[in-house]
């Protein structure tokens, strides 16, 4: 995985609240079997019908930082919602919520989500939707800052903030750990009473 | 400590040793259920990697989402869903994962045939690539959805990295009247805390409604969870969870049984087990639910009138106001009697068995209105043939309905079944979110009984006896 380096970006306003999975990718694009591609498909509906929507708009061309509301990324576990807005060259998403599958996800890919509260992101709406605002994400000091050295600060959970930063996935550490897992494993054997490979018929 | 029963199964499956604290917990996982969707680039990240399988046993695969319903379903004519099944079909050759293919007897969607096949079992942590995984939740199985990275987790070391959930008890008490089913009683929960209110927990279900429920209602239940935003919602196992599973293919026997069944009944809450948020529902009163918009929160009664944008909370209006401009509804106007060209019934929430019982006993000696195509979806291979058994199959096909051969079908428009644009469609699935159902669909969800009175009369409306 790429790691995150300090992204300075427009920032593009997406101001709806229960962004869905749906909404990201609609599912006639899931019908690939590689991780590439779905960028061209992101948010094709909003594209399709809102000459208003960020993407709709050239000033906001190449934008990495995407302002939104609350719940974002609600419903389907689909990651290929946040393949398709990775690819389409989204780094950092801001909002005052994320759902929880999807938080997950993009962890694994190296996409931020930077929780600010509502006011802050409301404004942020405003203000790119209105002119132009330059932000800056620097996760090593978690803030987020404006061009104009407005500053907010962000959460981030240690564990993640070393996988962004230093591009790893989960999949090493969790091999490094495979004897513990066993162990685990060997102790929930008592009260485990099935197995796949042997029906008991 | 008094533990609550979600504390018990993560506890038991997480990885102590060598734990850091600012790294999330390993939890073992007991069993992944995979399908052509979310599986392939998995399979792939272990090959990129060149990294064995841990445990195939513990992996189960079936075909659903993108496979056609026809009859001749062999013959899958889009290239790219045909590519995905072919990839599983090869995936589950090359690293030896069980693989229930059409005509198994076993095909279905993933949440149907877990139960069904008694691979579901209290106490076990289940994933699938699919945020409907909470359905097994009903067993009394912390499950949840995962994304495709997460499955490539699971299949190269039978663990994830998860923080541990908050908990959530909800509580649905009273005695539902009838007509009244466990679907209008989880689309009250999600239109009362929304569908980001229960984000960060784990749900369990309780209650005396709860209890009076039969497996595949407390699935219904469980399986919209993620449509408050808890990716998983479960029961305490009791009676009725172990006498469902009792001689099923997978289940325990003879001496197995007996150390099973005391296992699982000791994994019921503590009575003095506590929860970070607690909800309670009288369901005495409750009657038939339906969306009116574009989320799974805004649902409301049928006898109900579509709300008036202004007396909805602020947060809320710009949302509502998108929808009602999506669904074609007026503020104020009743919603029974709003047309229908298209329903549909079938997926994981509502796809089981009983749930065609519901619907035929209400289709039974009437038929289809002629404006309306009603699709009748069993959830698997062994839903459809009991449903030919009992003569269901013979109730739908007289009255004009068109009996489909399993899969998920019309829930979310990614393989033949859609709904066309334009086009009202009054669904047992589980999403209303714009364009769910295909392009410029309208989806208003609802209980198996009201979608099968809806397509007698070719509009919104409850079964009434």
């Amino acid at each position: 995985m790429e790691p995150f380096i300090t992204v300075r970006s427009l920032g593009a306003p997406l101001p709806l609240k229960d962004v869905d999975t749906d909404m990201i990718i609609p599912a006639q694009f899931l019908t690939s079997t590689s991780r590439e591609g779905f960028g061209e498909h992101l948010f094709v509906r909003l594209r399709a019908s809102d000459p208003s929507f960020f993407m709709n708009q050239d000033r906001y061309r190449g934008a990495q930082v995407l302002i939104t509301d609350s719940n974002f990324g609600c419903g389907s576990s689909r990651e290929h919602a946040v393949w398709a807005l990775r690819s389409a060259g989204i780094r950092v998403v801001i909002a005052p919520s994320f759902a929880d599958i999807f938080a997950s996800n993009s962890g694994k890919n190296g996409l931020l989500l930077v929780r600010l509260d509502r006011d802050t992101t409301n404004a942020l709406l405003r203000e790119c939707t209105e002119g132009e605002v330059v932000l800056t994400v620097d996760l090593e000091r978690q803030v987020v800052v404006a061009h104009d050295g407005r500053e907010w600060q962000f959460p981030c959970d240690p564990y993640l903030k070393h996988c962004l930063l230093n591009g790893l996935d989960d999949m090493d550490f969790l091999r490094s750990r495979l004897p513990d897992i066993r162990a685990t494993k060997a102790r929930l054997q008592e009260y485990s009473f099935f197995s796949i490979g042997t029906p008991n018929r | 400590m008094a533990k609550n029963i979600i504390e018990k199964i993560w506890d038991s499956h997480v990885v102590t040793a060598n734990a850091e604290t600012s790294t999330p917990d390993i939890l073992v996982i007991d069993l992944m259920l995979m399908h052509e969707v979310t599986s392939a680039q998995a399979f792939t990240l272990l090959k990129e990697r060149s990294i064995p399988l841990f445990d195939k046993t513990r992996v189960v695969a079936t075909l659903d989402h993108a496979i056609p319903t026809r009859r001749n379903r062999f013959e899958i004519l889009d290239d790219s869903a045909r590519a995905q099944v072919e990839t599983l079909r090869r995936f589950c050759k090359e690293f030896d994962v069980t693989l229930f293919d059409f005509d198994s007897g076993y095909q279905g969607i993933v949440h149907v045939i877990g139960p069904e096949l008694g691979i579901t079992q209290p106490g076990m942590t289940i994933v699938c690539g699919d945020s409907h995984t909470s359905t097994h939740g009903a067993f009394g199985a912390l499950a949840f959805g995962i994304g495709t990275s997460e499955v490539g987790h699971v299949l190269a070391t039978g663990a994830l990295l998860q923080h541990k959930p908050k908990t959530m008890r909800v509580r649905f008490d009273g005695m539902m009247k009838p007509g009244v089913s466990a679907k209008d009683a989880i689309l009250k929960l999600i239109a009362e805390i929304g569908i980001s209110g229960a984000n960060g927990h784990v749900i369990e279900y309780c209650g005396s409604a709860v209890r009076a429920m039969t497996m595949e209602e407390r699935m219904t239940i469980c399986n919209m969870s993620i449509e408050c935003g808890a990716r998983g919602g479960l029961i305490s196992p009791d009676d009725v969870t172990i006498a469902y599973i009792k001689n099923r293919l997978y289940a325990p026997k003879d001496s197995d049984w007996e150390r099973a069944e005391a296992h699982w009944r000791s994994l019921s809450s503590d009575e003095a087990a506590s929860y970070d948020r607690e909800v309670a529902i009288d369901v005495t009163d409750l009657t038939p639910m339906v969306t009116w918009g574009t989320n799974p929160e805004q649902a409301m009664p049928i006898s109900g009138l579509v709300p008036v944008v202004a007396n909805l909370p602020s947060t809320h209006r710009a949302v509502a106001e998108q929808a009602l401009a999506y669904t074609k509804l007026k503020e104020g106007q009743p919603m029974r009697g709003v047309s229908i060209q298209w329903a549909f019934i079938g997926s994981c929430t509502n796809g089981r068995i009983e749930d065609l019982r519901v619907a035929a006993g209400v289709m039974k000696g009437r038929s289809v209105h002629p404006n309306v195509t009603l699709y009748v979806v069993p959830g698997s291979e062994a839903v459809a043939a009991q449903a030919e058994r009992e003569g269901l199959r013979e109730i739908f096909e007289s009255a004009g309905a068109h009996f489909r051969m399993p899969g998920c079908s019309m829930c979310l428009g990614m393989n033949d079944d859609k709904v066309p644009a334009g086009q009202r469609c009054v669904s047992t699935s589980n999403r209303n979110f714009i364009g769910r159902q295909g392009e410029g669909s309208i989806t208003h969800l609802a209980s198996p009984a009201t979608v099968a009175a809806s397509a007698v009369a070719g509009c919104i409306t409850a079964y009434e006896e």
